[in-house]
């Protein structure tokens, strides 16, 4: 009877089972699919205007030298509409904004603009979430720091929070 | 009030749903197969491999969400264009890692699902070894083995 310890085995994996169910219950799994696009050139891509009186975006015009964000948005975006106050704050704090509208109509986005302000250089209409999905984008908003280069340097997925805009700002500015 | 109660549920009919949802058409692919049967057929097989981003338990095959009918399209026309299978799986794993197919690739974190039988067969194999060649002499190791 020396080996009395071996009946335990069973009870102590089904302990260590229970924990594990607990464990993934109490704290669910990551369900936010981050992006594997990083530190990669953006996609080609020449995207027409996504509304009047503002212009497309071409992924050229994203390595002039400048680091910048580029927001992935939409006017039926819900979320979209509270991060417009921090990107006010990014663009007041010298920061470069172009945007990128995922199946929205021009109509649309010039509405979502006038009520929430036009933080955008530049908006290029994804019609098809083409570049969405190029970008390793799941959802909106998201938005992308991209370095002088063109270059993929960071995602930030949901909405960007007002605590978020300094550290966004340093971030950028140590990309220079 | 009662005439308001009766608007109410006319309101609530006509409602156009803000949340989420675009008004845009689908993608010209989304809903339309390809022209060419054998091309579809690959089509088809490689989205039902492949994993909608939004509802995450679907297949992007399965799903009516506008990203999934958006990926389809990309999927379809890519194949159009000449791209194989396996090149837009590729394509679509670099940009969202193997949690976008459902035929992960042979490496380190899925060893396990592939060796794990084999490891518990083998284990057991072990065991009921261990076992049977006791069988015999029982009375004389008695104890030894602890589990038998």
């Amino acid at each position: 009877m020396k080996n009395r310890w071996v009946l335990f085995v069973p009870l102590a994996i089904m302990g260590l089972l229970f924990g594990a169910f607990i464990y993934r219950l109490t704290t669910p799994a990551e369900t936010l699919i981050q992006s594997q696009w990083i530190n990669k050139p953006m996609p080609l891509f020449d995207l027409p205007p996504a509304t009047e009186g503002v212009a497309g975006l071409k992924s050229s015009q994203l390595a002039d030298g400048k680091p910048r964000l580029v927001n992935v948005f939409a006017s039926w975006c819900i979320p979209c509409r509270a991060e417009a106050p921090q990107l006010e704050a990014l663009k007041a704090a010298g920061v470069p904004i172009d945007g990128i509208a995922i199946r929205d109509r021009p109509e649309d986005v010039a509405m979502f603009l006038r009520e929430y302000g036009n933080p955008f250089d530049r908006i290029g209409a994804d019609m098809q979430s083409s570049v969405q999905i190029a970008l390793g984008s799941s959802g909106v908003p998201e938005t992308f720091l991209i370095d002088g280069k063109g270059i993929i340097r960071e995602q930030i997925q949901g909405v960007i929070l007002a605590e978020q805009v300094p550290e966004i700002v340093a971030k950028l500015e140590a990309m220079k | 009030m009662k005439a308001q109660l009766l608007v109410l549920p006319l309101v609530a009919i006509f409602a156009v749903p803000l949340a989420a949802q675009d008004r845009l058409p689908p993608a010209p692919y989304a809903y339309q197969q390809l022209r060419d049967p054998a091309k579809e057929a690959e089509a088809k097989e490689l989205m039902e491999t492949l994993r909608c981003l939004v509802c995450q338990g679907q297949s992007i095959a399965d799903s009516d969400a506008p990203l999934a009918g958006d990926m389809r399209h990309e999927v379809r026309s890519k194949l159009a264009a000449g791209e194989s299978p396996d090149e837009i799986r590729k394509w679509l794993v670099a940009r969202y890692g193997n949690w976008v197919t459902y035929d992960p690739p042979f490496d380190a974190a899925t060893a396990l699902l592939w060796f794990g039988p084999l490891i518990f067969l083998a284990v057991g194999g072990w065991l009921a070894f261990g076992r049977f060649r006791r069988e015999p002499d029982a009375a004389n190791d008695a104890g030894e083995g602890g589990a038998a």
